[in-house]
């Protein structure tokens, strides 16, 4: 993974210095309360309903177990012993006290992380595969790029202060695992006619408020240019992107205004003055940054069967939480954070340490996050996947449930963040308690249920194949049902099912979706492609009969 | 009292003075809002006195640029802690029209922002008085950048780790 060098060292703690000044400042009564909200959310500190939270940037996803187990020791000091991982690939702590937060951002510096621009109307967290590297359906490893943005987009003093945050999600793969096409600016790596890999510039997608997804600026970018043109799309878009109406604001909206056909004029103008000045990459940078990813020391080893005559929790397991590696003889393991009495994407200060301990014994001392808010090793020898079961298990990490039903993607909600109209996480518990049969579960196949404690979205229910959000109707929570939404390389926005359920009502009413599902799918055929074939009406019908929700 | 300011790193005593705040022209060096200049710009060409103009936001500086030569000052205005146009307006009037005059930043201007204005170009900075002093430091808040810039002294590209 990429390792600080004495600039980076010195940026991250200078920027703690420039922080923890500002911060004294401000109890000391010389920046008030407005000004010092625009610095603090450049580092991630949000004041939330029960008391500030700090958002960690995890670039791309990646983690040593050293940083974990800082990860983790903040949890046990400076919070109440858990974090919550995000969307975003971020972590996120609830609790931390305000004088305090310099701290924190010290400890991270030391094991070279940061909060930086992790909220605020700047350039957020890159985002990327969470298999990138290891899977065999990618042209290339994305991760070398999303350092090279990681550093351009870094304290850019031209981009700091945007009509609103921009997201930049990048990928290596057909197979789209990062939400790339609902997020401000997508990267593909992509292979031209000529055999050259460049990139595909995407713009524009976006959830919120307003859910768009992303449109193609420009089929092919040679990689030298990858950075000139982000700047130009981000000086587009701070030119010309609305600042009279915080919810017009994203770039989706000039976009839209524009239309593709003059933003990428604009674009393209822009990108012709600039793209042979300074932010030209070269080949030795690209091959340098590329050398920190270098593939780890895996040994020789034929495929394997380690399931074969196990027992059938180990069986199920294997099945949903493990996937192909493109090495033989390794796989990938996913440590779910969806057990059904936690909320999504919560891990204790014990279990961080767990992690980073297995992490060095059986996968390289690394860790990975995924944008549906569990874990992963990247690199386990098949043969030791039994004895990682055994000790996640023990720890309530191996549920065995990724990628199906119960592995709800689900944002904090009403009970941490100040926007939320409605609780998430008690509905997420709900569900898992309505579907706790796992032969059930499992037959229902592939099946992505996200949910958003409100507009803002941070839990992607628009692109859930079932999106749950909260709304608030006269002080009560209520929840709109979308479904036949996708976050892949079919990106899809669902469609409202009908008027909003009560709490209660949400288990059975994804019940009766499922029900319609499960009685006219054809053999093989996943939720979203029976929902795309028949349309939204029999499910909608069958949702709303008699009689009522329980 | 006159107005004071950061400029290169000092702090001094501006010596310019804004058109609204003057009887009438005087000779000595004044600054316009982009309105004043546009509508008597025959005029203000024929004193060829001593010249500086305040950009708004939503101003694009390529408005000025036939004119680019007649300043000796540039200000953009910042009216919050949150609208960045300005940096934009900076970075362009001194790479891609290469203005050398002075580069101001008007408005909404504090301590916190000085070294990415800086490094967008800017070298002048009207401050409020309760920072003015301590102000000069900030512009020293980071030792390096990883963005090639105009202030080419702090550009770090990537080969040259």
């Amino acid at each position: 993974m990429y390792r600080y060098d004495v600039i980076d060292k010195t940026l991250v703690t200078e920027r703690v210095a420039q922080f923890r000044d500002q911060t004294r400042r401000h109890l000391a009564g010389e920046l008030s309360e407005d000004e010092f909200r625009h610095l603090r959310l450049r580092n991630g500190l949000y004041i939330q309903r029960h008391a500030p939270m700090l958002r960690v940037a995890i670039p791309y996803g990646l983690l040593s177990s050293a940083q974990l187990r800082t990860l983790a020791a903040i949890a046990r000091r400076y919070d109440r012993g858990y974090g919550h991982f995000t969307t975003r690939q971020n972590i996120q702590y609830n609790w931390p006290k305000l004088p305090e937060v310099p701290d924190i951002l010290a400890e991270l510096a030391a094991v070279e992380m940061h909060a930086i621009q992790t909220s605020g109307n700047c350039i957020r967290n890159i985002t990327s595969d969470h298999l990138a590297g290891v899977t065999p359906d990618e042209l290339e490893d994305p991760r070398p790029w999303c350092e090279i943005i990681r550093q351009w987009a870094a304290l850019h003093p031209e981009f700091s202060y945007l009509p609103r945050k921009f997201k930049i999600a990048v990928t290596g793969s057909a197979r789209d695992r990062a939400a790339s096409l609902v997020h401000d600016v997508g990267v593909h790596i992509v292979r031209n006619t000529e055999g050259e890999l460049g990139f595909e510039i995407l713009a524009g997608g976006g959830l919120g408020r307003t859910p768009i997804i992303g449109q193609v600026v420009r089929e092919f970018l040679p990689r030298a240019h990858l950075l000139s043109y982000l700047e130009a799309v981000l000086r587009v878009y701070n030119r010309e992107g609305r600042r009279d109406n915080l919810n017009k604001a994203r770039i989706k909206i000039l976009v839209r205004s524009l239309g593709l056909e003059e933003f990428r004029r604009r674009v393209e103008s822009e990108w012709e003055l600039i793209k042979d000045g300074g932010l030209r990459v070269a080949e030795a940078d690209v091959a340098r940054m590329r050398s920190f990813f270098n593939p780890p020391a895996y040994r020789s080893l034929h495929e394997s069967q380690p399931a074969a005559g196990r027992d059938t929790a180990f069986r199920a397991w294997y099945r949903y939480n493990t996937s192909e590696h493109k090495v033989p003889g390794y796989r990938v393991v996913y440590v779910s954070l969806k057990r059904a009495d936690v909320a999504p994407g919560d891990a204790t200060d014990a279990q961080m340490e767990l992690i980073a301990e297995l992490a060095d014994r059986y996968s390289f001392g690394e860790v990975r996050v995924a944008h549906t808010q569990n874990l992963l090793f990247a690199d386990v020898e098949q043969e030791n996947t039994f004895e990682l079961w055994r000790a996640l298990d023990g720890a309530g990490l191996a549920t065995p449930n990724i990628g199906t039903l119960t592995d709800i993607i689900c944002c904090p909600g009403l009970d941490f963040c100040s926007l939320a109209n409605a609780g998430s996480i008690e509905v997420a518990k709900l569900i898992n308690e309505r579907f706790d049969d796992y032969d059930y579960v499992y037959d229902l196949g592939e099946l992505d249920v996200k949910m958003s404690g409100c507009m803002n979205a941070c839990g992607h229910h628009h692109v859930g194949n079932i999106g749950i959000l909260g709304v608030d109707k006269g002080g009560e929570e209520w929840y709109q049902i979308t479904i036949g939404g996708s976050a892949g390389a079919d990106a899809s926005l669902g469609t409202v099912i009908g008027p909003s359920v009560a709490k209660a009502d949400v288990p059975e009413t994804i019940a009766r979706l499922l029900d319609v599902y499960v009685e006219r799918r054809h053999p093989d055929e996943r939720f979203l492609d029976t929902m795309r074939r028949l349309g939204v009406k029999p499910f909608k019908e069958r949702a709303y009969a008699a009689p009522a929700a329980a | 009292m006159p107005r004071r300011l950061l400029r290169d790193g000092e702090v001094v005593a501006d010596d310019w003075r804004y058109l609204s705040e003057v009887q009438g022209p005087d000779g000595g060096p004044l600054i316009l809002t982009i309105d004043q200049w546009l509508s008597d710009r025959e005029r203000w060409i024929a004193d060829n006195g001593r010249l500086g103009v305040i950009l708004a936001p939503a101003h694009k500086v390529e408005l000025l640029a036939r004119d680019l030569a007649r300043f000796a000052l540039i200000g953009a205005e910042f009216p919050g802690p949150s609208d960045g146009r300005g940096y934009t307006q900076g970075r362009l009037l001194r790479e891609r029209w290469k203005f050398t005059g002075e580069l101001r930043a008007t408005g909404y201007v504090r301590r916190d922002q000085l070294f990415f204005l800086a490094r967008c170009g800017f070298n002048s900075f009207e401050l409020p008085d309760s920072e003015i002093e301590s102000a000069s430091t900030a512009l020293a808040t980071f030792s390096a950048g990883y963005q090639p810039s105009n202030d080419a002294g702090l550009a770090v590209k990537l080969r040259h780790r």
